[in-house]
């Protein structure tokens, strides 16, 4: 997405072209997740719908610095990664819809978003259970000799469970390219980190694993693309896993079932948080330093509203899956 | 025909596959530099690299979950469970992802892995080390299990698994591993998966068995065949997909039906065939079917204990003559 030729705005560090498209990400998995919010208040999504509003430039950040060819894998709250990664958010859409065209063909909904086309790996919703896999896809990489890297997002929650260990250890232990980006957004559910950890500087634990290791402020777009930066060069260059810790926020509870959140954070704090939206802090610095004017501004939000728009019309006109696919893809002929 | 035990017709096998397809290699605790808890990896290391026979440290959950990443990529990694109690560390990667990976994914990501090592009734190893492992496994769409009883079949059905492309949990025995037998020489000799076999044939009753079971019941069958009853043996060898064609066309022929297994009988392999048997079969049958299982209890240490935990042969001998209503019995 990065536009090299064009001369970069000296007071925001990326040229107007980046500036641009990461602004139109990061609006475009926020209109998505707001429209899921009201299709699911309408009864189109059912089960589990986890947005990720708040954390938007975690994602954009993140994929902002990957190749094409590189992989991400991601938790349940996946749908930012995966657009930022490069689905199609009519097929994403669909999914949560549970349609015949979703990326899944509607079998496994929004927690479970895969795109083998972009090498999108996955929506996992046992927490901790793929950060195994992504120490797994960073082996293959090497076992076959390429300098791809894969990026592994998951939330504090995971910190605790044996599989980020056993994980971080593998990696560290067996050298291979994978980026571990903790999405810290306080709250596992409804237990804070100091609930939680006996560290609550989650990024120490690299150091712990001997690997690279920094903590990043989510809520900015540019620091999440230097630190991101430094993880893939360790990863692509030295084979090097990282952990990053993006300090984040998710301005929505746990999960629509849990839409204010209330229980066990004050609204105060909420609010507090809610004052450093990604999405605001970048639009005002790049418009601050003559990146964006506010034509941009306007047109990048029509863009946005009417992919959106397209995406919710084209889910909702989808056929249910055929009753025979209850059967179909149980394994692999 | 080579004559061989079954641990070297699972050396041959991954050597074999190893050779034939570079995507192929070994991850697990001691598969290389140690040779393998029970050597089935020996001279691996050697002959393939620390590349392709990969030493782990004790993490089931973090090493499955390797294999399975690297399956979704396109390796096909054969994960050595040192023996399968420790497979329950893993069960979440294995039930929760390997199983239902090309399900959730609407088809994109297949998981070819095979997960592979003893399980079963060793000798005095007690409750944690001797215990029946396939049940947890074999209740799950997504998963293949097999269990192969000969050499023969420990290479031909784990040739078939390494080749598979869906996960496949292997279980092998302890009690298997030094037990010799015919192995063809034919690099491409295979058995596919979901296909019983008849061990033995015989007329008045069938005996569904395998593993450690099966001997016993050849056992049984020999002294029977003495007091003039025809046992048939079969041995489904993978217990998903189950080979229901073939162990219902022998109670057809039979009438007569028993299923041993060493597991704990409730909720576990015998009830499945049973109850298969009864309602394809049931006006076939001149007896109901009976059961032969492990005692609802773990496995104690205690040599005298231990023994009344699993199936012997009496009890075999016993229930064929009730459902053949063999006075005496």
């Amino acid at each position: 997405m990065a536009q090299k030729t064009a001369k970069a705005t000296p007071a925001l560090g990326v040229d107007a072209g980046t500036a641009k498209d990461l602004l139109h990400q990061m609006m475009l998995i926020r209109r998505f997740e707001e429209k899921a919010g009201e299709n699911y208040a309408l009864g189109k999504i059912g089960g589990f719908l986890h947005l990720s509003i708040g954390e938007e430039a975690v994602a954009v950040g993140v994929t902002s610095m990957l190749r094409e060819d590189d992989y991400a894998i991601s938790t349940y709250r996946e749908h930012g990664h995966a657009l930022a990664k490069g689905v199609d958010p009519k097929r994403a859409m669909a999914e949560l819809f549970g349609r015949r065209d979703g990326l899944s063909k509607g079998k496994g909904g929004s927690m479970h978003l895969f795109d083998k086309t972009v090498n999108f790996l996955g929506g996992h919703a046992i927490v901790g259970s793929h950060l195994p896999l992504a120490a797994g896809v960073g082996f293959a990489i090497k076992y076959r000799g390429g300098d791809q890297v894969i990026v592994c997002y998951f939330g504090d929650g995971a910190v605790p469970e044996g599989e980020f260990h056993e994980a971080l250890n593998l990696a560290a232990l067996w050298k291979l390219p994978v980026i571990f980006m903790c999405e810290n957004n306080r709250y596992a559910m409804g237990t804070s980190l100091e609930r939680a950890l006996a560290q609550t500087e989650i990024y120490k634990f690299g150091q712990t694993y001997n690997i690279p290791c920094e903590p990043v402020d989510g809520m900015d777009v540019l620091a999440i693309r230097e630190a991101t930066a430094r993880a893939v060069e360790h990863a692509r260059r030295d084979k090097l896993p990282s952990l990053l810790e993006a300090r984040t926020y998710r301005f929505r509870g746990h999960s629509m079932r849990d839409p204010a959140g209330a229980v066990y954070r004050t609204k105060e704090e909420v609010e507090k948080e809610k004052l450093r939206d990604p999405i605001v802090l970048f639009r005002d610095r790049a418009i601050g330093a003559g990146a964006l004017t506010e034509e941009d501004l306007k047109a990048i939000e029509k863009d946005v509203n009417d992919i959106i728009d397209e995406a919710v019309a084209f889910a909702d006109a989808s056929p249910e899956p055929d009753p025979e696919e209850l059967f179909t893809d149980i394994y692999k002929d | 025909m080579a004559v061989m035990t079954y641990r070297e017709a699972l050396n041959l096998a991954l050597r074999e596959e190893m050779h034939r397809d570079e995507r192929v290699f070994v991850i697990g605790e001691e598969v290389g530099l140690y040779e393998g808890a029970y050597k089935v990896t020996q001279g691996l290391l050697k002959e393939f690299g620390p590349k392709r026979i990969v030493d782990t440290p004790i993490a089931e959950s973090g090493f499955t979950g390797v294999g399975i990443g690297a399956a979704m990529v396109g390796l096909r990694p054969v994960v050595e469970m040192m023996t399968f109690n420790f497979a329950l560390l893993a069960l979440d990667q294995i039930v929760n992802t390997a199983a239902k990976m090309n399900y959730m994914s609407g088809g994109q990501y297949p998981i070819p892995i095979v997960v592979r090592g003893p399980g079963g009734p060793a000798h005095q190893l007690a409750a944690q080390h001797s215990q029946s492992m396939e049940s947890y496994f074999y209740h799950v769409p997504g998963l293949k299990v097999v269990r192969p009883s000969t050499p023969m079949d420990a290479k031909g059905l784990l040739k078939s698994a390494i080749r598979d492309d869906n996960p496949v949990i292997f279980i092998e025995s302890e009690t298997l591993y030094a037990v010799k037998g015919e192995v063809p020489d034919d690099p491409e000799f295979t058995i596919p998966l979901g296909q019983a076999v008849v061990r033995r044939e015989g007329t008045d009753v069938t005996v569904i068995a395998y593993m450690g079971m099966m001997y016993r019941a050849m056992e049984a069958a020999e002294a029977l065949e003495k007091e003039g009853i025809s046992v048939e043996i079969v041995d489904p060898r993978t217990l998903r997909p189950m080979d229901e064609k073939t162990i219902v066309g022998s109670v057809r022929k039979t009438h007569r039906a028993v299923v041993v297994e060493a597991g704990a009988g409730f909720a576990g392999m015998g009830s499945e065939i049973a109850s298969f048997i009864t309602e394809r079969a049931f006006d076939d049958l001149d007896a109901p079917v009976e059961r032969v299982t492990g005692a609802n209890a773990p496995m104690p240490y205690a040599r005298n204990l231990e023994k009344l935990k699993t199936p012997t042969k009496e009890k075999i001998v016993d229930a064929i003559k009730r459902v053949c209503y063999v006075n005496g019995s």
